[in-house]
């Protein structure tokens, strides 16, 4: 739009607050964050006198740490492949032209408007091993009901330096309200990429004689891609943040087995006053946030600009 | 296909769906059932019995210990979605139809600040509030989620306000308006809808944030969560009175939900960039 010279930086000035705040509650405060990292301060006491990479190589030799970069790695992956399988089965289902679309389309969504917290402490009676889930196992006559959270067991078990690298089972339990609570965004994701398609091209592909398969194979799923990858996006940063639903569910875990980064920096920071290390998980957590986010927020910008 | 191929398949779909509601509805229906039982008929191997008749000890009890929290939450998330929902109009106005050099390049930055873990701000931002003055109060809170709302905010509103024709503003210009005048008769009539979305995905997210709240209050100033989360993780409260309050403090967010269901799936969608 023509503007003239006056009206060229209202806009400017309106908007600067924001960016200034920004600027200094993201930025500054990070760059703070990485500095209390790199110091001694791991008593009340505050102590800014610089420690170097102490903080940082006690962590990746602490049993704890390793044991929730392992959790991480194992929980992200289930909880993406999960909650998108489901999320895109549900889409499937519900992209047939079926009735009560809109009822099953809430029932699936509303937990996506629940806390965590709530969710966690729901989750935690249903996967108790001596009620909920189990009790109808036991009717159904399974003898051998699953410990869910409770389980210590790790599989594949294989030992790296102090861990046992794999699964720890007690993780499924937390997956399992996880993907109940978020599937329903990945079903609204896919469904809004299903309805983009249009009729016609499934019309024509029938008449040039494709079969249902070819055509599911070869024209929706490709169209379904760009939908995949934020999907993964933002299952995955969520995934690699994720506190209050196992603070709340199962907290640390005997031997850690469902500790995240997220819960270990809140005890160690607040509950055991160790800020250097506390800021030194946050910056792991940062970085492996900004591994996903940063290429996709770039991308994004690419793809606007030239649009 | 003959029909009866399609009806078996018909019958098998709505099946599977209907077996998925259920599980999906499970539970509602124990936090609902365990609710309104009475302090004899909460033990483990009675969860999925039906309760039999209506105990209101528990709601009575989880209501007493929680109604300062739920109060709280409100003083919150209130001010906070209407502040946030005012700034983001402002900065989505600005960088969809006054782009200026840069711009652009600024409201990505801002949207990294969308995705951050929170832990990695939460040491200074502690320290902050303290020097402030603001640590452990509903405004400290309120401060903090608006400017970690900016980027959400600006984000919906920036690409609702993209789908406005340019024409409308440059008519409204050559009447002789400027930057705030087409705000006020153009795009502020025309966003009535995109303040809605704005402001229940914002009242959603302030209601049920978890870190903030426990890391930035103690005590008196906590909200409804961080209350919830020390009613469960306490071993002398009953079963009973932890499912009411878990039902009370999800009730606020569920009730929007059921009302306004349709714009906050819109809020969830625009949360992935391409709104």
């Amino acid at each position: 739009m023509n503007t003239s010279a006056s009206e060229r930086w209202i806009p400017v000035l309106m908007i600067l607050p924001s960016f200034i705040a920004i600027a200094v509650f993201v930025y500054g405060f990070i760059a703070w964050t990485g500095y209390v990292s790199f110091t001694d301060w791991n008593t009340l006491v505050k102590n800014l006198s610089f420690a170097g990479l102490k903080n940082y190589s006690f962590l990746f030799q602490d049993f704890r740490f390793q044991s929730d970069l392992r959790n991480t790695l194992a929980f992200t992956i289930l909880f993406i492949t999960a909650t998108m399988g489901i999320g895109l089965l549900l889409a499937l289902l519900i992209d047939q032209k079926i009735k009560a679309e809109a009822l099953f389309r809430n029932i699936f969504i509303f937990p996506m408007a629940l806390s965590f917290v709530v969710t966690g402490v729901v989750w935690q009676w249903l996967l108790n091993p001596s009620t909920g889930f189990n009790l109808i196992l036991q009717a159904m006559g399974v003898q051998n009901v699953p410990d869910w959270y409770i389980s210590t067991k790790i599989v594949p078990a294989i030992s790296i330096g102090q861990i046992e690298f794999g699964l720890p089972l007690a993780l499924i339990a937390v997956a399992i309200a996880t993907v109940w609570q978020m599937s329903g965004f990945t079903m609204a994701m896919y469904l809004a990429g299903l309805r983009a398609i249009p009729d016609d091209l499934r019309e024509a592909a029938r008449v040039d004689g494709a079969k249902e398969r070819e055509i599911w194979f070869q024209i929706i799923l490709p169209q379904l891609k760009p939908i995949t990858v934020s999907v993964i996006i933002i299952l995955g940063h969520i995934s690699l943040k994720i506190f209050d639903l196992v603070y709340a569910m199962t907290g640390p875990g005997a031997m850690f087995v469902t500790d995240v980064p997220g819960v270990y920096m809140f005890e160690t920071t607040f509950r055991g006053n160790h800020y250097g290390q506390g800021a030194a998980i946050s910056m792991i957590m940062l970085a492996l946030v900004s591994l996903l986010i940063v290429p996709y927020l770039i991308s994004s910008m690419r793809k606007e600009e030239s649009a | 296909m003959t029909n009866t191929t399609l009806n078996v398949r018909r019958w098998g779909l709505y099946t599977l769906l209907a077996l998925m509601a259920l599980f999906y509805l499970l539970p509602v229906y124990v936090m609902g059932i365990t609710s309104i039982k009475g302090m004899d008929e909460i033990t483990l191997d009675q969860m999925w019995q039906l309760p039999s008749g209506l105990y209101l000890e528990g709601y009575r009890e989880a209501f007493h210990k929680l109604a300062p929290n739920l109060w709280n939450s409100l003083l919150l998330a209130v001010p906070a979605t209407v502040l946030s929902a005012i700034l983001g109009s402002l900065n989505g106005y600005v960088l969809s139809k006054w782009k200026f050099r840069g711009s652009d390049t600024l409201f990505t930055l801002m949207l990294f600040g969308m995705f951050i873990p929170y832990q990695s701000i939460l040491i200074p931002l502690i320290q902050f509030l303290q020097t402030i003055g603001l640590y452990n109060s509903i405004p400290g809170l309120i401060l903090v989620h608006v400017v970690y709302g900016l980027p959400i905010c600006t984000l919906i509103l920036r690409n609702f306000y993209a789908g406005i024709p340019t024409e409308l503003l440059e008519a409204a210009k050559i009447d002789g308006n400027g930057f705030f005048g087409i705000f006020r008769y153009i795009i502020f009539p025309l966003s009535i809808t995109g303040f809605v979305v704005v402001g229940i995905w914002q009242f959603t997210n302030i209601w049920n944030e978890f870190l903030f709240a426990v890391s930035l209050t103690t005590q008196k100033q906590q909200p409804i969560m961080v209350a919830l989360q020390n009613l469960s993780g306490s071993q002398v409260v009953q079963w009973n009175v932890q499912m009411a309050g878990a039902l009370l403090a999800a009730l606020p967010t569920l009730l929007v939900y059921v009302f306004l269901g349709k714009y906050f799936i819109r809020g969830l969608l625009a949360g992935s960039i391409k709104g």
